[in-house]
């Protein structure tokens, strides 16, 4: 959880710096949520997820050189600075993207699912979006194909309360998303997301459901991000006594907390602390000497090599 | 040879593609017990079942996504539109998805898929069931765009495109599947490559390049000027992305003139590609302006009598071969 903060703050230093370009949305305050699905996910699962995507990302093992290059622009990088903030990209370790347009990644996720259940393996597949993404055609068609397919997926709605700048209740009917898993024919569940071991606890149930051949699962995860919904966002649309009492919860403290109430020495977490600061120092300066992205790899991309199908 | 039905072709396709490998399976609206919409999946279901001949709600831009997540994690999805009018719906999926995971993840992702379906003027659908869909498919890199016109094309072209590793838009002719045509015979494979014209007649005074349902007008435009002394080239481009101009060039300055024939509209698309490029490659060997016969620039009307006048006739073609001709 650490490690995704301190990439976030430095990723937005980098980025008033003018290192970074384009778009680049921060995962700070929503770090129990990914740190917890990773640690529930095996190997051969998928995951799948918006544009604030570095949380997962580094979430399931992708290296802060790699993630930071990226946001460089640099041949390093984990789409070698194709894809940039909003398209990371883990193949190895299932992390099957970072997707730009909001709503159109989760009937992709539903693929996956299909694939597994297609080839009768037990993999199981995870899906990110946002409340925002709850009212869009591309979430209901989705929903309704997993529901009706019992695919092994878990759709996980990480509700930060705006889609952008507009608040859920402007934007929803419903107080409660979790609810609309009951029209997709599909097990709802709902719960606070600050807290990693109940996020892994809850997460955990639906994944092991989907591995079974339980079907779908439909999560709502009430969250909030302590930064606007990109860096272009002052976040004017919102209190701060609203930012300050959420900050109260603030997940990685909470987790501090915890552990030094169970009698862990403080000097080992800060110990944590200072390893990981190291690491994104460095993985700054390798995003710093890395070569810029190459002209060939964009040419040779476009399409994939023929043959042996 | 032995002579198919353009629909008969095409299923035959699936059905030895599907033969050929497990990972390759049908999803779309109809297309198992109702035995397809325009029974171009006839029989798929009995011979493969429910696992791999997937009836969907109509939710095109739902199984558009399911079919590329497929994709992306090894499977080979036909997904048939029921037209391609109905593909608008699940556009983001074939555009911001499909045609470009491959790069986003810098080459690590494929996303080997065919989207097929009709497409194009049926007959008085009117509208919204009339749109020749190359246009907004052919502008995006990243996609291959096929437009078979015979039944030989057909399978052989829809093979490939089960074969490949890249997303295919297959635009099949609403009123083609009728049309019958010599196909190699059983037990003799044929892979047509992706991206290759073909020569479909040969003559010395003008060059004309068509495919879709305007292939069978300029066909029978050629035998009537034939019979008033001006033959011509057709060329059948076939694959609209990526485009082979290869063989137009060639006909061109053999002919020194063209005329382009096409159902879509006349602004932009693969009928202004092929101008363009015709123009600069072939430039020095012009007589005379080239000319495009196109559907007209108005929505598809309903009454017959008017969508006749839209599309491309026979009328049309013979006056753009004797302008750029200059011959009466």
């Amino acid at each position: 959880m650490m490690m995704i903060r301190r990439f976030e703050e430095e990723s937005a230093r980098n980025y008033a710096k003018g290192k970074i370009g384009g778009f680049l949305h921060l995962y700070i305050g929503q770090e129990a949520i990914a740190v917890a699905a990773a640690e529930v996910l095996e190997d051969r699962d998928y995951i799948f997820q918006t544009y604030r995507d570095h949380g997962i990302a580094l979430a399931r093992g992708m290296s802060a050189k790699s993630a930071m290059a990226e946001l460089f622009g640099k041949d390093t990088g984990c789409s070698r600075g194709l894809g940039g903030s909003m398209h990371f990209f883990d193949v190895e370790r299932g992390f099957l993207g970072g997707w730009g347009i909001v709503g159109g990644h989760l009937a992709l996720a539903a693929g996956t699912a299909f694939k597994s259940k297609y080839s009768g393996e037990d993999s199981v597949t995870v899906c990110f979006f946002g409340d925002g993404s709850t009212n869009i055609g591309g979430f209901h068609e989705a929903m309704s194909l997993a529901g009706l397919w019992k695919l092994p997926v878990v759709f996980v709605c990480e509700n930060n309360q705006y889609a952008m700048g507009t608040p859920l209740e402007r934007t929803s009917p419903l107080k409660d998303l979790s609810v609309k898993a009951k029209g997709y024919g599909m097990v709802g569940d709902r719960f606070d997301g600050h807290d990693v071991e109940v996020v892994q606890e809850r997460i955990g149930a639906a994944v092991d459901r989907a591995r079974a051949g339980g079907g779908p699962t439909f999560i709502e995860i009430l969250t909030y991000r302590f930064r606007g919904h990109s860096m272009s966002d002052p976040a004017k649309y919102r209190s701060r006594t609203e930012l300050e009492q959420r900050k109260a919860q603030d997940p990685v403290v909470l987790v501090r907390d915890r552990l030094l109430g169970l009698g862990v020495d403080e000097n080992a977490l800060d110990d944590i602390d200072l390893e990981v600061d190291e690491e994104i120092d460095a993985a700054v300066r390798f995003a710093e000497d890395s070569e810029p992205a190459l002209e060939e790899v964009m040419m040779s991309t476009v399409l994939a090599p023929e043959g042996d199908s | 040879m032995r002579e198919l039905r353009y629909r008969e072709a095409l299923r035959e396709a699936m059905f030895e593609e599907m033969e050929r490998d497990d990972r390759v399976f049908l999803m779309g609206e109809e297309v198992g017990h109702y035995q397809g919409a325009y029974k171009v999946s006839e029989g798929l279901l009995d011979k493969y079942g429910e696992r791999r001949v997937i009836d969907t709600p109509i939710a095109e831009a739902g199984f558009a996504g399911v079919g590329i997540g497929a994709a992306m994690v090894g499977l080979r999805p036909i997904i048939e539109f029921m037209t391609w009018n109905f593909s608008f719906v699940a556009f983001d999926q074939i555009i911001s998805n499909a045609a470009k995971v491959h790069q986003m993840s810098a080459g690590e992702i494929q996303v080997p898929i065919v989207f097929r379906g009709p497409n194009g003027a049926a007959k008085q659908v009117a509208s919204q069931h009339s749109h020749s869909a190359a246009p907004f498919y052919t502008h995006i890199p990243g996609l291959y765009v096929i437009q078979p016109s015979t039944p030989r094309d057909a399978k052989g072209l829809l093979k490939s495109a089960i074969r490949s590793n890249n997303p295919v838009v297959f635009l099949e002719g609403e009123t083609l599947y009728g049309v019958q045509g010599e196909v190699p015979d059983e037990g003799v494979e044929e892979l047509i490559p992706i991206g290759q014209s073909r020569l479909a007649r040969t003559g010395t005074d003008c060059t004309i390049v068509t495919w879709g349902r305007p292939y069978y007008t300029v066909l029978a435009a050629a035998e009537k000027l034939a019979a008033e002394g001006i033959e011509c080239e057709v060329i059948d481009p076939r694959t609209l992305r990526p485009l082979d101009t290869a063989l137009m060039v060639e006909s061109v300055k053999k002919t020194n003139r063209c005329v382009v024939v096409h159902e879509h509209w006349p602004y932009g698309g693969p009928g202004a590609e092929i101008v363009d490029r015709l123009q600069r490659e072939a430039f020095d060997y012009l007589d005379a302006p080239l000319e495009r016969v196109t559907g007209l620039d108005v929505p598809m009307p309903y009454a017959l009598n008017l969508e006749d006048k839209v599309l491309p006739t026979e009328g049309r073609v013979i006056d753009a071969v004797k302008r750029v001709s200059y011959s009466k």
